[in-house]
């Protein structure tokens, strides 16, 4: 049978594609093969020896190319990539990614085009027919199959001796629960744990001290900040309470900060709507929220300054500073939590905690 | 045969495995299997040679990464971030970038493998669908498949979770917060992941963990099952001539397809190293450490969790409280609802299509995807499902190159969501039979001959020509539609099967299965035949 041919127009003793016809001048510039199976152009084929002898020199090019290649990175990695005491930061990892990787990338794409080529020029065999056959075993296997798993069930009496077979399967039960048991310590259970944030432990200690409240200060600089640092409005900063670094066992301190992050805003007076009830927890205009998004609490860290909203920017949830933080578009549900300020020797600071969980609702939330 | 003696290298190693295990009776048997050819064959190919390579380079990198969350101040040679105060697992990670030779090439080459991973799987799980390759008896494999492609987008998440940047610490923290969501036992989940609250000490070591050990061991498992399920069905073909549901044609496995597929992981590895070389990727070094105060706009996950992603950007702020407690559906719908669709959809449909065509048949020849709309436009509904919602995972990328409103993008994704998919499925399904309706015309007919010709009225008609033999197995590879005899016995009682609410349903999904189904078959003695006058043969065997 001929099966290698069918890029020939008219392969001898077949029915022609096109008779009389101008070929379709798409058939020159075909880019896959359009036989049958597919199959590379020279496979199987008889081969000619000057043309076999062509594409030996061809595929030994490339392997001679892929050996330099590996050579060429070995010399590098030897010769070059340690001066001066070893690879030391962008410069040299950036010279370094470029010759190991370029020389590393020449050296497997040259073997493979090798290899292919190979295989398409040089490689004789043809093609075969195997037989498929039915997965099934067929009726008589399956038949002895069973009989001899019924012969087993009889024999080791589990089938007549239920009592047996119930205690067995009592005595297992329990073992596939016990490991889940095991996975108890892996944390604490939630407890009161979302409800509060530091805020709450840092106004206490302030307050036991006396004082109103306890300060903001700058996230990064850690400066305490006084309401005339921000008095025009605009702009957003982020806070933290005073001494949440100081005051803190070390591993804690990323996590307590991942809850009292806080932005703070200037919102002008005349457009300014408090909420019921939260007539007070401003200072001339200038409002604490809660910087966790309520959706998946993600850091709401865009702020527009002409609309007032305030954009998380991992869902879009997007809230009015102006009004409470209420949710005017996106996937967030709530309204980001606030943060009652006030203002003592003209340093801003938070008289109590949130009085709502912050960050996403959870089961127990209500 | 009987006195070619292969050379004592061979020979000698062969023969101390052979008299121990018996091992040369297999190589005998399968040297030279057979592999039929199609290029979409390389695609399982990608996947299987980006994961060897995700072991090799994954393995390099655990030999300096430090899987921990103890606070340091970096003094590395990245002079920008010296005493700034990291985890130590960002800083191993910029050690691994700026101070080993290579290190910065293995993790691009990393990165690159698991994106290229998760595309190929999913790129050969298509083309296995439209082809109906999934059918029996593979229909294990496929599930297998999927099984995969779910593990590979938990290892992937924690994979790009582990350099505790910036980034990857905004992934967390929304998987913390879909994790919340979850009724009764979310925040039970939360703390037991996180070891308390977020981020906690435990995150990165126990991603570590599931991340080199427990997902890759998983995956490896499958890919062994899924690599010797194939080879002891073997491989399917597609439907052209010498392909029969009996035999295989193709070349044989050694030398052909060995070579060829030895050149492939070459390819592989080499087109991956140019990646890794050229294209940057999660330059973590920019991004700076993790810090939950802080954000960058534009944060995109890896691109096969961009579907979640989207999702969660386009869903309504519904959220249920009464009787003291919270159930998120703005985060729980997002999370469950369109991959549990896709991957619970794509799990049942080989039993589906099964259970409604009524057949039970082993297939080895491949489908046309146009010989079964009903199938590729339902494909395609799926395709076009994903795909939305893996665009809308970018939407603010969208908004912003094309210059239209942020709102206006999630508003096109909230319609397009559910009216996209209804509509790909009716294009496609007009497509299919609109090529069908060509494939008969063409065997009824012959191919265009270009050859025009004048009859001695003036009239100009083309000749048409028989196509070669190629094309005719191509085009009558088709199974015309058969639809099931009416299942009544004897006496005119209809089986009971068919009754019932079931049996009703069922003989209603098999009638929009086959009912405008375009006969592609040869008349060949150009008597009117007409439909469905033919007996039509029972599909059980």
């Amino acid at each position: 049978m001929s099966d290698n041919n069918e890029t020939e127009p008219v392969p001898e003793g077949t029915t022609p594609l096109r008779t009389g016809a101008t070929p379709s001048p798409a058939q020159d510039t075909r880019l896959l093969a359009q036989d049958d199976i597919s199959a590379p152009a020279g496979i199987g084929e008889e081969i000619d020896e000057q043309a076999a002898k062509r594409a030996e020199r061809i595929v030994a090019t490339f392997f001679l190319l892929a050996f330099a290649a590996s050579v060429g990175f070995l010399v590098y990695f030897i010769g070059w990539s340690g001066r001066h005491g070893g690879m030391h930061g962008v410069d040299r990892a950036r010279e370094s990614n470029l010759w190991f990787g370029g020389l590393m990338a020449l050296s497997f794409l040259a073997m493979a085009f090798g290899v292919t080529i190979w295989v398409r020029r040089l490689m004789t065999s043809k093609p075969i027919v195997q037989e498929r056959h039915a997965m099934n075993v067929g009726a008589e296997d399956r038949a002895s199959f069973t009989a001899a798993f019924l012969e087993g069930a009889e024999d080791s009496g589990i089938t007549k001796r239920p009592l047996l077979r119930r205690t067995l399967l009592l005595a297992a039960a329990p073992l596939g629960i016990a490991p889940l048991f095991l996975l108890r310590d892996l944390g604490p259970l939630p407890e009161k744990k979302l409800r509060h944030t530091y805020w709450a432990d840092a106004v206490r200690k302030a307050k036991a001290e006396g004082k109103k409240g306890v300060r903001l200060v700058v996230d990064g600089t850690n400066q305490p900040l006084k309401v005339s640092d921000f008095a025009s409005p605009g702009g957003m900063i982020t806070v933290l309470p005073e001494g949440i670094e100081e005051n803190l066992p070390e591993d804690e301190v990323l996590t307590q900060t991942a809850k009292v992050v806080t932005i703070l805003l200037n919102i002008p007076a005349d457009e300014f709507k408090p909420v019921k009830g939260r007539e007070n927890w401003h200072v001339n205009g200038i409002v604490a929220y809660s910087k966790i998004c309520t959706h998946v609490g993600c850091p709401a860290a865009l702020y527009e300054q002409t609309t007032h909203h305030i954009l998380c920017p991992c869902h879009q949830s997007t809230f009015d500073a102006t009004d409470g933080a209420r949710v005017v578009f996106g996937p967030a549900a709530r309204p980001l939590p606030q943060l009652p300020l006030s203002v003592e020797d003209g340093y801003l600071v938070a008289t109590s905690d949130y009085t709502e969980p912050i960050g996403p609702s959870f089961w127990e939330r209500g | 045969m009987s006195e070619a003696t292969a050379p004592k290298a061979v020979e000698g190693p062969l023969n101390f495995l052979d008299d121990r295990l018996g091992s040369t009776g297999f190589l005998n048997r399968n040297l030279k299997k057979v592999f039929p050819d199609h290029w979409s064959f390389m695609l399982g190919e990608i996947a299987l040679y980006s994961f060897i390579i995700l072991l090799l380079t994954g393995t390099f990198l655990t030999l300096w990464f430090k899987p921990s969350m103890m606070e340091v101040v970096y003094d590395g040679s990245y002079t920008k971030l010296n005493g700034v105060k990291m985890s130590e697992a960002y800083a191993s990670t910029l050690h691994i970038t700026f101070d080993v030779r290579g290190g910065l090439l293995m993790r691009q080459i990393h990165h690159w493998a698991a994106i290229l991973f998760m595309a190929s799987i999913l790129a050969h799980m298509l083309r296995v669908f439209f082809t109906g390759a999934y059918r029996k008896p593979r229909e294990l494999n496929w599930l297998i498949g999927i099984t995969m492609f779910v593990l590979g987008m938990l290892e992937g998440l924690f994979g790009y979770s582990l350099p505790d940047d910036l980034l990857s610490g905004t992934g967390l923290r929304i998987t913390q917060g879909v994790l919340e969501s979850i009724p009764v036992v979310g925040t039970y989940g939360y703390m037991f992941l996180f070891g308390g609250e977020f981020p906690g000490q435990d995150i990165v070591p126990r991603l570590f963990t599931l991340h080199i050990l427990l997902i890759p061991g998983l995956i490896l498992g499958l890919v062994t099952a899924h690599m010797m399920i194939m080879w002891h069905q073997k491989h399917t073909a597609m439907p052209v001539k010498n392909q029969t549901e009996e035999q295989v044609y193709g070349y044989p496995f050694y030398p052909v397809f060995m070579a060829k597929t030895g050149a492939y992981f070459l390819f592989t590895f080499g087109v991956l190293a140019l990646l890794g070389t050229f294209a940057q990727i999660n330059p973590i070094w920019l991004f700076g450490p993790y810090d939950p105060g802080a954000i960058s706009a534009g944060s995109q996950p890896d691109w096969y969790m961009g579907v979640l992603e989207g999702a969660l950007r386009i869903m309504p702020n519904w959220e249920i409280t009464a009787w003291g407690h919270t159930l998120s559906l703005n985060v729980l719908i997002p999370a469950l609802v369109p991959l549990g669709i896709i991957f619970t959809g794509a799990a049942l449909w080989p039993f589906i299509e099964a259970w409604v065509t009524g057949d039970k048949r082993p297939h080895h020849v491949n489908d046309r995807p146009r010989n079964a709309p009903v199938r590729t436009g339902v494909g395609m509904a799926a395709v076009t499902f994903y795909g939305l919602l893996w665009v809308a995972g970018a939407n603010d990328v969208v908004a912003d190159k094309f210059h239209v409103s942020l709102y206006a993008t999630t508003w096109f994704f909230r319609v397009t969501f559910f009216v996209g998919p209804v509509i790909a499925y009716i294009i496609t399904k007009r497509v299919c039979l609109g090529l069908q309706r060509k494939d008969a015309e063409t065997v009824a007919h012959g191919v265009e001959s270009g050859t025009i010709l004048m009859s001695p009225d003036g009239k100009f008609s083309e000749r048409h020509e028989p196509m070669r033999d190629e094309q005719r197995a191509v085009l009558l590879s088709k199974e015309n539609a058969r639809p099931e005899a009416p299942a009544v016995d004897a006496n005119g009682i209809p089986a009971p099967s068919t009754k019932g609410p079931v049996g009703h349903l069922r003989s209603r999904l098999q009638r929009a299965w086959t009912f405008d189904d375009i006969p592609v078959e040869e008349h060949e003695h150009g008597h009117d035949e007409v439909e469905g006058g033919r007996k039509p043969e029972q599909i059980e065997h």
